[in-house]
């Protein structure tokens, strides 16, 4: 019997469960890989080759390498593990968060002080159209 | 006489809190009116200083990887270190643990039949540091001991909230045998509404988290029953993080307690911030 997942119609939002995190095993483990400031340079000094390392798929590498958030998370990336690229390239858990929006820096930086993004039309899939 | 906990303390734990007080930037406007709402806090925690804090925090991909991810791992360890989280450790004070409590808080818990995981190495990240930051500034050393106890709500099912609760009363009652009248705080951490991914990034839901702390004050059990889809769609994937606060409430006495402080403010960088105390009357 399949499993329980009430959460798939949440619009633009990919829970991290029991499936994601079997696909993107390989990747967010490459991730925590760089919580070592010695594996940051590396990865810095040849990316490609860091990447090579780890037993990723090529779409996982390609999403990296391109640092699409939203594509790391549909191949079972996990925000908390992508964190540490982010780290590594010197950006703050808002521009990484803002990236996945659609919107620009300063757009999504003045929609959070402006009291964050609202929940009407935001709970179901189709629902804000 | 024996131990008891006396009062429980709830907040978000962003980590762009820890990187402003680190960096001297709390005085700036973007921060201010946050740090205002926690000076009441700071003032209480200095008059009510416990003998120990069991802090109810996640770990956020920092001591624990995918290699292991236990639901609930208690820290019996004389001390954890500030953990490297990409940017470099926090700049604050070793966190001393208390190895005797948390001994015998495990020992009682899971003899009440929660499979907790015992961590006897451990370093910690924000979810641990920013509260104690929030509360006590940049002392030179944190006031007193502190048992970490780390909840799994990065890797879907988290623990249900009912499951939460009545670990909290399993926790309450571990302390009150415990043969040494200490004082003991209880914290509960992480939330309020936010969502850190995807193209609903930045969701914020005043409503849901005023009424949250409504109810968390009022009546926890009921609230304990609300299921997790319902703070993935209302909360945002990462606002579901709030089912650890319902730890700390179950592990209050059952007669309604006294509300001390009370504060939320949004935004912390992607997250709303809220804030309780409350004391057993």
């Amino acid at each position: 019997m399949a499993l329980d997942k009430p959460y798939m119609d949440v619009p633009g939002t990919t829970v991290f469960d029991a499936d994601q995190a079997r696909k993107g095993y390989h990747l967010n483990q490459f991730c925590m890989s760089l919580m070592k400031a010695e594996n940051r340079t590396r990865f810095k000094a040849h990316e490609r080759a860091y990447l090579d390392e780890w037993a990723m798929t090529e779409e996982q590498k390609q999403a990296v390498l391109a640092r699409d958030l939203n594509r790391c998370i549909e191949l079972g990336g996990n925000i908390y593990f992508l964190a540490k690229i982010g780290a590594t390239d010197g950006r703050s858990f808002q521009q990484m968060a803002g990236s996945m929006t659609g919107m620009t820096e300063e757009e999504y930086r003045d929609m959070m002080l402006g009291g964050g993004r609202p929940i009407e039309g935001n709970r179901y899939v189709g629902e804000g159209k | 006489m024996s131990a008891r906990i006396t009062a429980s303390v709830y907040t978000s734990h962003v980590p762009a809190i820890g990187a402003a007080i680190d960096l001297g930037k709390t005085g700036e406007p973007y921060w201010q009116p946050l740090f205002k709402g926690y000076e009441p806090a700071k003032a209480w925690l200095k008059a009510n200083t416990p003998d120990v804090i069991f802090l109810v925090y996640n770990d956020h991909a920092t001591a624990f990887s995918l290699d292991m991810i236990p639901t609930f791992a208690i820290g019996c360890a004389d001390e954890y270190r500030p953990a490297d989280e990409g940017w470099g450790p926090r700049p604050v004070p070793v966190v001393k643990g208390h190895p005797a409590l948390a001994a015998h808080i495990a020992q009682s818990v899971i003899q009440d039949d929660f499979d907790l995981t015992i961590v006897n190495r451990m370093d910690v990240d924000h979810g641990l540091t920013v509260p104690l930051s929030l509360l006590c500034g940049q002392p030179a050393a944190w006031p007193c001991p502190v048992i970490p106890f780390a909840v799994n709500v990065v890797q879907y099912p988290v623990p249900s909230g009912r499951r939460c609760f009545a670990l909290g009363k399993a926790i309450r009652k571990a302390v009150e045998s415990y043969d040494d009248p200490l004082n003991v705080q209880i914290w509960g951490t992480g939330g309020m509404s936010h969502q850190l991914q995807g193209p609903r990034a930045g969701l914020i839901n005043r409503e849901f988290d005023n009424a949250f702390l409504d109810q968390l004050i009022a009546d926890p059990e009921a609230l304990s029953r609300k299921p997790h889809i319902d703070y993935v769609r209302e909360a945002g994937s990462e606002g579901i993080e709030l089912v650890m606060w319902l730890i700390a409430r179950g592990a209050m006495a059952d007669a309604p307690p006294r509300v001390v402080h009370r504060f939320y403010h949004v935004p912390a960088s992607n997250t709303a911030v809220g804030h309780l105390i409350l004391e057993n009357a």
